[in-house]
């Protein structure tokens, strides 16, 4: 018993699912307090997991497509936190990258050469190079100059938000919020997934996510070069004494991380529209990001089993209000959830307490 | 009435997580005598005085001071039944006077102002009645560590300590410093004091101590009369074995030169220079030593050899080619392998394997490397389990154990095979058996001797003179960032080191 438990806590990835679950336990005590019945709440979500409607019998399968769409840029930037933050870098410059990626795909699927599968490829590729540079520069500074990674990312955002709104208005037909519709070439939906879902958003950007995160696991559990930055995150300073390139390190593995965070900003695109928006506010996805990672343990499995919940989360919203649920209600589980990973410490500190009293009992024995 | 014993600590337990620091510990000290607390790191004496002096409480257990039962909880109730301690670092304020440093926190007032003409009266009383030579009128930043060891102890007279206790004071101090501090505390015990001396040095404890108690992994090994005792005998209850002191080292005739430094000067990271104009060769071979007090440049010299840190001028030659402007890792290819001071910054990688440490340094090369950059983590593990067996690296589950789990012992070890598995040309090495238990610290010892065998050229930098005598063939000397000497080691005496460590004796002998 003694052992089950210690070894549940020092599991990272059972403290994710505790701490998950703790969230909705808390948000059901919340739905019920304002009066709502927390059933409802949970039939939404059982809709947007299933595509199974209980109160009507119905089933439609265009649910379970979109929760997998909305997934997709929640996992794509957990991946992008992920990457940074296995380096031992905080990169909150996710939504900028985002940004911009999203900007430089909506530039090209207008102003690009509208020959099929070449032109979504050219954009998708724009989207990742521009997020690879816009983390990039933010390695640089720090690795060479100092410059503290948070700081920079932050006022980064902001750049590119005014930046993106520059381009965009530039770009054909653009209005205060939205420009000329894409051609098709540019456009990266499935004919198949709509067939088979009703129409859903769902489209080949899943499969980029999916390419995104094995290529995450394979840096990162594989290569020489994911084993130099893991040692760089673990302990600069033996990776550096040990003539680990840690500038390097540093430098690559934020290029890398804003190349995740392009790209969902590309999928968005030129996925779920079907014209270039001009920003005037953040999606948030990127920030949103940093709490997929930090429930997904910063793992290429973990982040991609956190973007889905929170891609659930979503997706459930418009059927909670449907039902009498708040739909703020997904907003706050997703707070309590991150705030219960903070619990992870205060496990530890509870395993300590144990572990000190059982050595005074046997102490007390003898 | 007054109790046989000054203090009486009877049955204390004290325990931390995962560890029990004190486990039914007795120590009875008596009246005006000193009584040496000898053990190795770890083995509790500095939790059992920090329970006395109030700063841990125990989990069980008793204290008497002079026969009367007494609840110490915090270091100021200490203080007000007349415990001091005199901490291996101290805790002074370096811009303030001497004076002013003993006095803070109980200064005499006159009316509403400071008096310090009164002070500074009492101060030169306490001075001259116990010997303890220091002038009070210069500030803290001006004066020897020595002299700022006396300060301290003046801090413990001044609040009417009867009983001070000592923490491993002589480990900052050179050999005539520590030969005037042994003249303190006899001067301290002649003067009606209470002495209780933390240490693991015996010499020590043969020179000024009354009676000894051995404290070994936590539980009071006994009590003895030090003049009914060897030196010999308090090792062995130290350590629970026989133990061998010296190594032996058989004769060799050094090679070629091949590590050079040539006029090096080296700034830290506040660009105050460090290391002057050093020069200094190291051949195949050889162990070459840099004694010397902490802080006179060791640690900038070092970082300046293996790339850490920035060469202000001059060159360092490897086998006759200049590495100074190479990478660290270029440098390590070139053959030079670095045990670092501090093990944990930046010797391991904690929380990786111990396969993922051994390969630290060359993971990126052939041995560990399939197509395409993928690592071969399997001949990584079987590499680290050969060195896990040839230097006898304890840990729970082989390879994939974690380097931060291990004791600081099998982490220097798993440095130690890493640095010797990639069979430098240049060893440099830094405090090697700084911490570790008394078994270790042999072990390294041997395997630094068998590098030396093999024909690696050592430079190894220790503050423990014993280490330095034991094991270098030549040892230079080094004091305020220049080296004063350099001897054959059969030439010199800890004593001459001792003065050349201090500055005072600026010529080879």
């Amino acid at each position: 018993m003694k052992l089950t438990r210690q070894k549940l806590i020092q599991s990272d990835g059972a403290v994710s699912v505790l701490v998950v679950v703790l969230g909705f336990l808390v948000g059901t005590v919340l739905v019920a307090l304002v009066g709502k019945n927390p059933l409802n709440m949970y039939k939404a979500l059982f809709q947007a997991l299933s595509g199974y409607n209980i109160d009507n019998g119905r089933m439609n399968v265009r649910y379970i497509a979109e929760t997998l769409n909305y997934s997709v840029p929640f996992i794509l930037c957990g991946l992008s936190m992920g990457f940074a933050k296995r380096v031992g870098l905080f990169n909150i410059g996710g939504e900028g990258q985002y940004i911009m990626g999203m900007t430089i795909a909506q530039a090209i699927a207008l102003l690009g050469p509208r020959i099929p599968v070449l032109h979504w490829m050219l954009a998708m590729l724009g989207a990742v190079v521009i997020g690879s540079l816009w983390g990039g520069v933010v390695g640089l500074l720090k690795a060479k100059y100092e410059v503290s990674e948070v700081v920079s990312t932050i006022m980064l955002n902001y750049v590119a938000l005014y930046l993106s709104r520059i381009i965009c208005l530039q770009l054909p037909g653009a209005t205060t919020y939205k420009t000329a519709n894409f051609p098709e070439t540019a456009l990266i939906g499935n004919a198949f997934f709509q067939r088979i879902t009703n129409n859903s958003l769902l489209n080949n950007g899943i499969f980029m996510m999916a390419g995104s995160v094995l290529v995450y696991w394979f840096i990162m559990e594989k290569t020489s070069l994911g084993y130099g930055m893991r040692a760089t995150g673990f302990n600069k300073d033996a990776a550096r004494a040990s003539g680990i390139p840690v500038i390097k390190s540093i430098s690559i593995s934020m290029a890398i991380s804003g190349a995740f965070a392009g790209l969902a900003g590309g999928i968005v695109a030129l996925g779920s529209f079907k014209y270039g928006r001009v920003l005037s506010g953040m999606d948030n996805y990127g920030f949103d990001g940093i709490a997929v990672a930090l429930v997904g343990n910063c793992t290429a499995l973990g982040t991609t089993l956190a973007g889905f919940l929170f891609g659930l989360l979503k997706n459930a919203q418009a059927l909670m209000q449907g039902k009498q649920i708040p739909k703020e209600i997904t907003f706050i589980i997703q707070g309590l959830i991150v705030i219960f990973i903070a619990l992870r410490s205060a496990l530890k500190l509870y395993q300590e307490y144990l572990d000190k009293k059982q050595l005074q009992k046997e102490v007390g024995v003898k | 009435m007054v109790g046989e014993y000054a203090i009486e600590m009877t049955n204390i337990t004290k325990t931390f997580p995962g560890v029990v620091a004190n486990d039914t510990v007795t120590l009875q000290v008596m009246h005006q005598e000193i009584h040496a607390l000898l053990g190795e790191n770890g083995a509790g004496k500095s939790t059992l005085m920090s329970i006395l002096f109030g700063s841990y409480s125990a989990d069980s257990g008793s204290i008497l001071l002079d026969g009367k039962p007494v609840e110490i909880k915090n270091p100021n109730v200490a203080t007000a039944l007349g415990i001091g301690m005199v901490h291996q670092h101290f805790k002074l304020v370096q811009n303030y006077t001497v004076t002013e440093n003993i006095v803070l926190g109980m200064e005499p007032t006159k009316g509403r102002l400071l008096d310090m003409r009164s002070a500074r009266e009492h101060v030169a009383r306490l001075s001259s009645q116990y010997a303890l030579k220091v002038d009070p009128d210069s500030l803290v930043e001006d004066i020897t560590v020595g002299q700022q060891q006396r300060v301290e102890i003046l801090k413990t007279l001044y609040r009417n300590a009867n009983i001070i206790i000592f923490d491993e004071p002589t480990a900052v101090l050179t050999p005539q410093e520590i030969d005037e501090l042994m003249d303190i505390l006899k001067k301290l015990r002649t003067e009606g004091k209470t002495i209780v001396l933390i240490t693991h040095k015996l010499k020590e404890i043969k020179e000024v101590a009354d009676r000894c108690t051995v404290l070994r992994r936590g539980r009071s090994i006994g009590t003895v009369e030090v003049q009914n005792v060897s030196e010999q005998d308090l090792a062995e209850m130290m350590v629970g074995r026989a133990v061998k002191f010296e190594i032996e080292k058989p004769e060799k005739q050094p090679g070629r030169v091949m590590l050079s430094l040539k006029n090096m000067q080296v700034a830290d990271q506040n660009g105050t220079m460090r290391v002057k104009d050093v020069s200094l060769d190291v051949h195949e071979g050889e162990i070459v030593g840099i004694a010397g007090v902490d802080g006179n440049g060791q640690s900038e010299l070092l970082g300046a050899i293996t790339g850490l840190l920035p060469l202000a001028g001059g060159s360092v030659l490897l086998d006759g080619k200049p590495i100074e402007n190479l990478s660290i890792r270029q440098r390590i290819e070139e053959g030079l392998g670095y045990i670092p001071e501090d093990r944990q910054k930046y010797g391991v990688v904690g929380e990786f394997s111990i396969a993922e440490n051994t390969a630290l340094k060359n993971y990126y090369r052939d041995a560990y490397r399939k197509r395409m950059g993928i690592l071969d983590y399997e001949a990584m593990n079987q590499e680290a389990e050969n060195l896990i067996k040839q230097f006898d690296i304890r840990s729970a589950e082989g390879a994939k154990t974690t380097a931060g789990s291990l004791s600081g012992g099998n982490q220097q070890k798993v440095i130690v095979a890493r640095e010797i598995s990639l069979s430098p040309k240049v060893l440099v090495v830094a405090q090697p058996t700084r911490g570790l238990d008394v078994g270790a610290i042999e072990y390294i010892r041997k395997r630094i001797i068998a590098e030396r065998e093999k024909g690696r050229a050592i430079l190894l930098v220790s503050f423990e003179l014993d280490e330095i005598m034991n094991l270098c063939d030549r040892i230079a000397t080094i004091s305020k960032g220049r080296i004063v000497a350099v001897n054959k080691q059969d030439e010199v005496t800890e004593y001459d080191i001792g003065l050349m460590m201090a500055g005072s004796k600026k010529e080879a002998l």
